[in-house]
């Protein structure tokens, strides 16, 4: 049966930022949906904030709205677009959420719209957990007792039935937020207030604890002929207790007999029958009693999910493309495997390799957070890897991680740690696999580990595995045998070269010349049944290599690995964006990358894919690999972020061809005396700096240049270790704890600017040309790190003067460092002085904000030029730039972009329960970004907001504290909000002030003053009662700092806007007045690049 | 004789050989010594248990595409025959701990008492792309003192092993004697609804039980019974088993066959028991390149136009036109058509006689390892028996539960 023919537009809902819990697996996933439904000849409308994706690429839908996920924007857009049906089940939770609110409020009626891929009913009874028991039960499964309950009070009574530890789950939310475990009545009342805070219907589910329990997950495709496929198993190598984006995740599962695996089977099949899940996919999670075998189902999700994106890669499954297909009506017997050609989707996929998962935490960047594991995912990011069997596959991830200590270790362990190592691993954290590791190491017994963690008797004896084959590589030292050995259970150059007091090098050197090499198998969803015409590799130290020969010599692209905070989605962007520009344009593209959800490492996007770690000595093999089946151009280290960048000597030393600019010119921008050279040449300024190897240096450094400082260790990325130290104490403190000093590892010390507005340039320059891409001011100043802060494109406040010294600088940069590509600048100016704070001679975190605020491909520029091709010719020939004139320099009808980042503090919890201080320093904190796009600042920054789930209030309570240096340039603002009829709150000096200059606060008690005798709470109070709409507190030292801390966490665990900076409070303040002024529209990046070039006198309306 | 990287780990040598002179060398797994057999690929993930103890794989050396096997150990209730059938086996990670609440001993443990050879930490997918491309062949594992022989004389013992064309294996793994399991085994509370005479060509454990579970007595028979032996069993229906070897040398079932369907009693055949019906309606069988052998393989129902996650263990088929209903070439059988055809390669699956309560699949209903998707064929296969039970003595107005023997009885004395 054909597709449906009565469709002819379809409006796909993106998930927004990325945020713990929602990340890059759904540009994946939604990039899959739209090339589908573009292939298929429909128009394709696409809302999405989150302007780092791939899917928002213009090319990719017919009408595209960087807009905020919200029902009323949405409901826009339909009135503009009138889309025949939304497909709502690719965008994660915040799209389905968004779809179920347009059908409760009639907007589908309205307009006619029709879901597909879901009904709503599926949704609800899939996602409503008290349908959802019914369902389980009338499939004859069962769900673990429990109650659902949408008050404290009846959480206690319910906790009378159940016992205490007790499972607390929010409806309706994603990543598990709000997810804990309540070990006593203290807990419980804690974590069923958030609970019902977080809940968008007030409602908590309460269950028996299946703690420890085995979990496992279902990937499950359904067609509307109701034929059903299971895509893949998924076991948990953590035990339940563990969220599953949080565990140690293995495909397939490996610890179930047949018999055990066909009931979960079964029961899934009837669960998504049941609940009646339209067409597509949806993951159904299970415990099973390790005991008995009891089997009881924990939840599903009715849709596309993280896991999806991880099943897709681990078997070779698109699953996103396929149920995008179903939703428009084809059945999976008509749907091809891609990867076999001749056989159908409708089949299950398996495996003869092993995929192993794992999360990466970003716990380093919260340090009062704690780092208990639980079902609040936490984690930002993962690596996968695969191999031949778990051990190679475990190994490979843990390397893929990019962690110090990420690998797992063989020093030996005393006995009498064994104790210690057992308990300390009771409790789940990032450091249990190694605990578990080392406990056995030092003689603890499979049997002691188990009882400790539940972790799997099978799964443990795994981990003695590695231990014995250490021991064996340290008895024997480096020969053939041993090193087959340590390699076939994935040992790296490193961990060998640890073992045998041998460098790494050293240990490469030996295996090669003893011809002891990978081989690279491919992912063919069939084990090898059918014939595979996807290059989709990975490799494993076993017999039979599968790469084929290739007729034109490959050019390789570094990714980015891991999302971790500092470096995420937007790297991938340019990486996918490369691999596009160089396969139009003739060339074989070769895709090295470890990330599951993102598009780079989809198996269609590049010529060949190797799913590997991005380590030296991975690369290096799968550069042989190519070298010998058809010879290598060249590779892209610039694209990827550090990851690859870190690479780019070792791999020059190597004799692989470096593309675009070379290791040379890299390591000259990161180096201060060089760097300052070609700043001098060009007669440029930085803050007084200098390079510390030690404390006594950097002491001097700092007496020398004047506190306040900006320290940091090299070559890193996100700021992480960044700080502002004030004096010597501090700085000491600093040396001491934050970071590892050696020659080989410098500190930076840098002048700090007080007051500087901070400019952000992306550019591209070809050795002879410069385009400059874009010139971003930051709304917060000099100190925020740049990740974290808003900016604004085209600037707002910077004079033309101004903009021409940043263009003529951004190229004597570019010039005197060497730069073939990207280079991102940033600059402060202060006091009408423009500084040079750095140079980066690589893709940026903002190539991609720039990309859609300007409608020029930077990425996509930036590879061409690393082939040869000149500005000249992009701007003629290849027609990729405009024909004249740059970014720098845009017209005053191109719309104002503003960039937001989305931080995660919500998710982090101190031992004590409370939220991490939500303050924003230089160390960057941000998981992600939106955009938000309009006529005029104002407006955009409203849009924003909106967009970071931060949307500003039009009238209520705003608290009002700062500190004593901000109170002369927050009265205008203040006033203002008191004039648009907003109620001012305010303590002790503050509102002193402010009633000084004729403004009505409300004195309101402070944190540290407590509750007055009469029962008047304080401010934190009020705001968690809901009474408060916006806090603006800026922060400073001492006791005043931990009254903030308290007001800070207070709005954060109740999801208002809390604003700690003047200029940000200002830019609110000119939003609030838009929002209450004018009725914004929506614009798509199709109409604005029109309104950019332009072209359309109908310029967006709006602010 | 191509020499493959050493493979490092515990055990004795051991080395698998092909016809074509291939070589994997491994080490030894389960018993030492030498394994002849057809060298065949299986690539469920999980249920090593029930594939090794398929009489199907009987005379087969399997190369498991799964890397890690034996992780569950062995139990008593997931084996489905008497004991291990698969002449040698071929892994890459065997469990060194197994780990499961029903497991018993370890797989290792299990295949040395049964004196099963087998070999591992070899490159299991280059074997199965080399069969894949070159299809099943003759194969030989040697362990221990038999590994150390010459290459020639290892390739040689290969090649002087009969192949599996051609090959009568039914009788080799079928019972010497009829037993019978009855739905109260299962839990069935009540008379049994009906009696089935299920000729064992290599049965599986698991569907005698599939009948006993929906109240139907099971009389197990020998694969060289006869007519009468089925009549005297007072069966309601017959059922033709799974099993190995080649279909072109079962004539005995096929003549038995012919005179089930000539008496109009319902029939029902799995595997090796569809192969025969093709026979028995009279189209040929041929011999696959690799054969299926999985569980999760897409078979289309045609009449329903639904698809069926199977389990398959087959390395012959019967060669019967996919296009619509034909006459079948013993035309006193009436109109048959292909029922069921495998998407990845449009092989038949299953077959239906139009004029004549009878069909088979070609693929595995009972599962064992693998999906239950197409269990609802053994309630097809009832309604048949419920059918004939009630235009054979005319009384409508019974429903099935009350039919149970009168009827069958009625006709055994026709």
């Amino acid at each position: 049966m054909p597709r449906r023919t009565d469709l002819t537009s379809v409006l796909v809902i993106g998930s927004g930022p990325i945020v713990i819990g929602q990340a890059a697996e759904f540009d994946y996933s939604g990039t899959q949906a739209l090339r589908v439904l573009k292939e298929e000849g429909l128009r394709v409308i696409l809302v999405n904030s989150n302007p780092a994706t791939i899917m928002t690429d213009p090319e990719f839908a017919d009408a595209t709205y960087v807009e905020p996920i919200t029902p009323e924007v949405v409901e826009k857009i339909i009135a503009k677009e009138r889309p025949d049906a939304i497909l709502p089940t690719l965008g994660g939770q915040t799209a389905l959420n968004t779809a179920i609110a347009l059908d409760k409020n009639g907007v589908l009626d309205k307009y006619g719209v029709e879901l597909i891929g879901a009904n709503i009913a599926a949704i609800e009874l899939g996602e409503d957990r008290e349908k959802f028991k019914g369902v389980v039960e009338r499939c004859g499964a069962e769900s673990a007792r429990s109650a659902i309950i949408h008050s404290l009070d009846e959480a206690l009574g319910a906790a009378e039935d159940l016992g205490y530890p007790m499972v607390v789950r929010p409806s309706f939310t994603m990543g598990g937020l709000g997810s804990g475990l309540a070990y006593n009545e203290q807990d419980l009342r804690r974590i069923v207030g958030q609970g019902l805070q977080y809940s968008p219907t007030s409602e908590v589910l309460l269950e028996e604890s299946i703690l420890g329990w085995k979990e496992y997950e279902l990937e499950m495709m359904r067609d509307k002929n109701d034929n059903v496929v299971v895509v893949c198993s998924i076991e948990n190598f953590d035990p339940v207790g563990v969220h599953t984006g949080d565990s140690i995740t293995v495909a397939p599962a490996l610890t179930l007999t047949d018999r055990e695996y066909q009931r979960l089977r079964d029961i899934s099949i009837a669960v998504i029958r049941e609940v009646g899940v339209d067409t597509g996919g949806c993951n159904i999670q299970f415990a099973v009693e390790p005991g008995t075998g009891r089997v009881v189902v924990i939840e599903m999700n009715p849709r596309v999910s993280r896991s999806s994106a991880l099943a897709s890669k681990a078997t070779g499954f698109a699953i996103a493309k396929i149920a995008t297909k179903l939703s428009l009506g084809y059945t999976l017997d008509e749907i091809p495997n891609d990867i076999t050609r001749q056989t159908p989707a409708s089949f299950e996929p398996t495996l003869d390799y092993v995929v192993v998962k794992v999360p990466r935490f970003a716990f380093e960047k919260f340090p009062a957070a704690d780092d208990t594991l639980t079902t609040t995912m936490k984690s930002v990011g993962e690596a996968m890897a695969m191999g031949r069997n778990f051990t190679e596959a475990l190994q490979k991830a843990l390397r893929s991680l990019e962690q110090k200590g990420s690998q797992l270790t063989f020093d030996s362990v005393s006995e009498y740690d064994v104790p210690e190592l057992i308990e300390a691993a009771k409790r789940p954290t990032t450091e249990r696999l190694s605990q578990v590791q080392r406990a056995l190491l030092g003689g603890g017994s499979v049997e002691e580990l188990y009882e400790a963690t539940g972790i799997d008797p099978w799964f443990l004896d795994q981990l003695v595995l590695l231990n014995e084959v250490a021991a064996t590589v340290r008895a024997e030292g480096i020969k053939p045998d041993t090193l087959r050995l340590a390699k076939r259970h994935g040992f790296s150059d490193e961990q060998i070269g640890l073992l045998t007091h041998t460098p790494e090098a050293v240990v490469r050197g030996v295996r090669h010349a003893l011809d002891i090499r990978p081989v690279f198998k491919t992912v063919d969803t069939c084990a090898a049944e059918f014939a595979a015409y996807t290059p989709y590799h990975y490799s494993s130290y076993d017999e039979e290599d599968e790469v084929g020969l290739h007729a034109k010599p490959s050019i390789i692209i570094l990714g980015s690995g891991p999302n971790r905070i500092g470096q995420g989605i937007e790297f991938d962007y340019s990486c996918v964006h490369a691999t596009m520009a160089l396969r139009k344009a003739g060339y074989e593209t070769v895709m090295v990358n470890c990330n599951p959800e993102t598009v780079s490492t989809d198996y269609d996007v590049s010529t060949r894919l190797y799913f590997e770690p991005l380590t030296l000595e991975d690369v290096l093999e799968v550069i042989a690999a190519e070298e010998r089946t058809g010879g290598v151009m060249g590779v892209f280290v610039q694209l990827g972020g550090q990851t690859p960048l870190k690479l780019a000597q070792a791999l020059a030393d190597a004799g692989i061809p470096i593309l675009g600019t070379s290791p040379e010119a890299i390591d000259l921008a990161e180096h201060r005396g060089e760097f300052a050279r070609v700043l001098a040449e060009a007669g440029l300024i930085a803050p007084k700096n200098g390079t510390a190897v030690s404390f006594e240096d950097a002491k001097a450094i700092a007496d020398e240049i004047g506190y306040p400082v900006l320290v940091r260790p090299s070559y890193v990325l996100g700021g992480r270790g960044m700080e502002i130290v004030y004096d010597e104490a501090h700085l000491s403190r600093y040396i001491s704890n934050a970071t590892e000093i050696t020659p080989d590892h410098p500190v930076l010390i840098d002048r700090f600017l007080e007051d500087a507005v901070e400019i952000d340039v992306d550019a591209l320059f070809d050795g002879k040309d410069l385009y400059l891409g874009g010139i971003m001011e930051h709304i917060e100043e000099a100190g925020i790190h740049s990740g974290d802060s808003a900016c604004v494109l085209p600037p707002i406040t910077l004079g033309t003067d101004v903009l021409e010294r940043v263009r003529v600088a951004t190229r004597a940069i570019a010039e005197g460092v060497g730069v073939r590509g990207l280079i991102n600048i940033q600059f402060a100016l202060a006091s009408d002085v423009l500084y040079v704070l750095e140079a980066n001679p690589r893709a940026s975190r903002t190539v991609p904000f720039v990309s859609k605020a300007t409608g020029v491909q930077m990425a996509k520029a930036a590879a061409l030029i690393g082939t040869g091709v000149t500005i000249h010719q992009l701007r003629t020939a290849y027609r990729m730039l405009p024909e004249t004139g740059d970014g720098s320099r845009l017209p005053l009808s191109a719309p104002v972009s503003v960039k937001e980042a989305v931080l995660p503090f919500s998710r982090f919890r101190t031992p004590e329960g409370t939220v991490v201080d939500s303050l924003l320093g230089p160390e960057m904190r941000s998981t992600g970004e939106v955009m938000g796009i309009d006529r005029h600042f104002d407006t955009a920054f409203a849009k924003s907001q909106a967009a970071a789930n931060n949307a500003l209030p039009t009238q209520g309570k705003v608290f009002v504290s700062v500190a004593n240096r901000d109170k002369r340039s927050v009265i205008m603002g203040v006033k203002r909000l008191s004039d648009l009829g907003f109620e001012i709150v305010s303590t002790g000096g503050t509102a002193d002030v402010l009633r000084r200059n004729g403004i009505q606060a409300t004195p309101v008690r402070k944190v540290a003053e407590g509750s007055s005798a009469e029962g008047e709470g304080t401010i934190a109070d009020l705001v968690v009662a809901g009474e408060i709409d916006m806090v603006f507190n800026t922060p400073s030292g001492g006791e005043a700092r931990s009254d903030g801390y308290q007001l800070r966490a207070a709005a954060t665990s109740i999801g208002i806007p809390c604003i700690t900076t003047v200029a940000e409070f200002n830019a609110a303040v000119q939003a609030i007045e838009a929002l209450r002024t004018y009725q914004w529209s929506v614009t798509s990046l199709q109409d604005h690049a029109r309104a950019i070039r332009g072209e359309d006198a109908t310029a967006p309306v709006g602010g | 004789m191509t020499e493959n990287a050493p493979v490092t780990g515990t055990g004795a040598a051991a080395v698998l050989v092909l016809e074509d002179g291939r070589a994997f060398r491994g080490r030894s797994y389960g018993a030492q010594g030498t394994a002849l057999g057809e060298a065949v690929f299986a690539t469920g993930m999980t249920g090593y248990q029930e594939t090794i103890t398929d009489p199907s794989y009987a005379r087969q050396l399997v190369v498991q595409t799964a890397p890690h096997i034996g992780n569950t150990g062995v139990n008593s209730e997931d084996a489905e025959s008497r004991r291990i059938w698969v002449a040698g086996y071929v892994v890459r990670d065997p469990a060194r701990r197994p780990s499961n609440w029903r497991s018993e001993k370890s797989l290792d443990e299990e295949l040395i008492e049964q004196g099963v050879v087998g070999i591992q930490g070899v490159d299991t997918r280059a074997i199965t792309r080399h069969l894949r491309e070159r299809g099943a062949m003759k194969a030989g594992i040697f362990s221990g003192a038999d590994a150390a022989r010459t290459d020639a004389e290892l390739v040689a013992a290969v090649n002087g092993q009969r192949g599996m064309e051609g090959s009568r294996l039914a009788e080799e793994v079928s019972i010497d004697s009829r037993y019978v399991v009855e739905p109260s085994d299962y839990g069935w509370e009540g008379e049994p609804r009906f009696t089935v005479a299920a000729l064992d060509l290599g049965i599986k454990a698991m569907t005698p039980k599939h009948f006993a579970q929906r109240g139907v007595r099971t009389v197990v028979l020998p694969a060289d019974s006869t007519y009468d032996d089925v009549v005297a069993v007072g069966a309601d229906g017959v059922f033709m088993s799974n099993g190995p070897g080649d279909p072109s040398t079962a004539d005995a079932q096929v003549a038995l066959l012919r005179k089930v369907l000539d008496a109009k009693k319902p029939f029902f055949g799995i595997c090796f028991g569809n192969q025969i019906l093709g026979r028995a309606l009279g189209f040929g069988t041929y011999k696959l390149r690799y054969g299926h052998r999985g569980i999760n393989q897409p078979v289309l129902d045609r009449r329903t136009g639904k698809v069926e996650i199977t389990s398959q263990n087959h390395g012959f088929a019967v060669d019967a036109p996919l296009d619509g209903p034909v006459t079948a070439p013993e035309e006193r059988f009436g109109r048959v058509e292909v029922s069921h055809v495998c998407l990845n390669d449009d092989v038949v699956e299953g077959l239906a006689c139009l004029d004549l309560p009878a069909f088979s699949v070609q693929y595995h209903p009972e599962a064992a390892a693998g999906p239950h998707d197409s269990a609802y064929l053994f309630d097809r296969f009832i309604d048949f028996m419920a059918d004939a039970a009630r235009s054979g003595d005319g009384s409508d107005d019974l429903d099935a539960s009350e039919v149970s023997k009168a009827p069958t009885h009625a006709q055994e004395e026709n």
